[in-house]
């Protein structure tokens, strides 16, 4: 009898033992990676839609060499980087993917800014077609941006937090990198406002 | 001494308690999923609120996609895309599967409208349909000051291409799965406590062994297959063994038990949004 309890209490003490770290980390690890697939998968989505987006523009204001030309680099550049599921782990790498996505963002926000003076652009049922897709895929980015900042928080908190950290020290287990604010002087200069009547 | 650190403490916890209260005042909080047509800003009577509801209701019979609609005054300080992926994430429209909800949001004071569309209906209701449903369909009504009219000839035209879609049948009934849940539910507390009575008389190891015999006879009996009763025997058993030791804990069990169902209507199934729709303002 005694015999008995000793083994099942042996039995407790490993299963409380994996309960409390290993298994966490296996679970948020896949979430994490599973939250970064679903990023790259709208920043793809938007990557697809650019050339469209240029043919579309060029067609009405193809003087507007400059902005077209920024829109068209900045989409080659965020095609030559090699996305792969580890960047996640490698700050360095992470930064410059989140620098050329943020270039493209910029650039393409230009160019609808640009297409504004383009009356006839503007009516071109393509053109708001395209700007209707992009505006979808801009949302879906942020929405798996922000679920992405979200589970990483849970599993940097849990590599971090004792006594988990130790088990994460044991397998390997490190911090990863999350998404910044990447203008942040942008966001906090106050928009100005104008009472121009918006047509 | 004590003093000093009660006042301090309190201060402490004031100053939580505000902070706590500063935050919540700075968004709109996402209203109970009571019904399909949430209006909180009395825009429909209750004649076009109870038609909406019966159309959308009996959409839902037929092919299993729920579509909501939510009328609030405004979204601020959020864009009403932050706003409504809050209200999805919140409601989960739609099967916990197929993800096939659909939220019509407005936000009345703000003259804006979105179109929030699940995960599994991107392919029915892509971004640029959903779009021109608001430029063609609600921007024209509302400015006209028709939201009745803008509202059901959206959702009619969202009906219809959901029906175009194939998607598995809804399910007979939700009933049978939720006594199921009930059963298990009861089953658990009932044997929790009578564990915990046999543990008192019998001791540690025969009041578990006692307690897994009473709920696998008791499974059995009630129409479970004999491995399944087996197997629940085993866990009551360890269950009691192991409160004991006051490691006993039911995380995982109940999970899938609903709480406070009105109306009739099960709420959201557990669908999931990505942000797929689209926005419009008028």
């Amino acid at each position: 009898m005694k015999n008995l309890f000793l083994k099942i209490s042996a039995l407790m003490l490993i299963l409380s033992l994996s309960g409390c770290g290993y298994n966490t980390f296996q679970s948020l690890d896949e979430e994490a990676k599973a939250s970064w697939s679903e990023v790259l998968n709208q920043y793809q989505r938007r990557a697809d839609l650019v050339p469209n987006l240029v043919n579309v523009v060029k067609g009405y204001a193809a003087h507007e060499e400059k902005v077209l030309t920024e829109v068209a680099d900045a989409r080659s550049k965020v095609g030559s980087i090699q996305v792969t599921p580890e960047l996640i782990n490698d700050p360095e790498a992470f930064a410059k993917f989140q620098a050329a996505q943020g270039r493209l963002t910029s650039a393409l926000s230009r160019l609808l800014a640009v297409s504004e003076n383009y009356p006839n652009l503007k009516a071109d049922q393509g053109f708001r077609d395209l700007q209707a897709q992009l505006e979808g895929t801009e949302n879906r980015i942020t929405v798996a941006r922000n679920r992405y900042i979200e589970t990483i928080k849970n599993y940097n908190v849990a590599v971090r937090t004792f006594p988990q950290n130790l088990t994460a020290m044991m397998f390997g287990y490190k911090t990863k990198a999350s998404f910044t604010v990447d203008n942040e002087k942008a966001i906090s200069v106050a928009p100005t406002v104008s009472f121009e009547e918006k047509k | 001494m004590f003093s000093i650190l009660k006042t301090e403490l309190l201060a402490f916890c004031a100053m939580l308690l505000f902070a706590s209260y500063n935050v919540h005042a700075e968004l709109v909080p996402v209203p109970a999923l009571q019904t399909r047509v949430t209006d909180l800003t009395q825009t429909l009577t209750p004649e076009q609120k109870s038609q909406l509801e019966t159309k959308l209701a009996a959409f839902e019979q037929q092919k299993g996609s729920q579509i909501a609609v939510l009328i609030v005054p405004t979204t601020a300080p959020e864009a009403i895309e932050q706003y409504s992926i809050r209200v999805t994430d919140a409601w989960k429209l739609g099967r916990a599967k197929q993800d096939d909800g659909v939220l019509v949001l407005v936000a009345k004071d703000d003259h804006k409208m979105r179109i929030e569309v699940g995960y599994g209906l991107e392919g029915a209701i892509p971004d640029l349909i959903a779009k021109r449903i608001i430029t063609e369909i609600m921007v024209p009504s509302f400015k006209q000051g028709d939201f009745y009219g803008g509202i059901n000839n959206a959702t009619d035209k969202l009906i219809g291409l959901v029906s175009g879609e194939q998607l598995p049948a809804p399910s007979p009934s939700k009933l049978n799965s939720d006594d199921l849940w009930n059963m298990l539910y009861w089953l658990l507390i009932g044997g929790f406590i009578v564990g915990g009575i046999l543990r008192a008389i019998f001791g540690n190891f025969l009041g578990g062994v006692l307690n897994g015999g009473v709920i696998g006879l008791l499974v059995w009996w009630i129409g479970g297959g004999v491995f399944v009763a087996i197997a629940l025997g085993v866990v009551a058993f360890f269950i009691t063994f192991a409160g004991a030791f006051g490691l006993g804990h039911t995380g995982g069990f109940g999970g899938g038990y609903g709480s406070g169902r009105t109306g009739g209507w099960g709420g959201g199934g557990g669908g999931g949004f990505g942000g797929g729709g689209a926005s419009g303002n008028w």
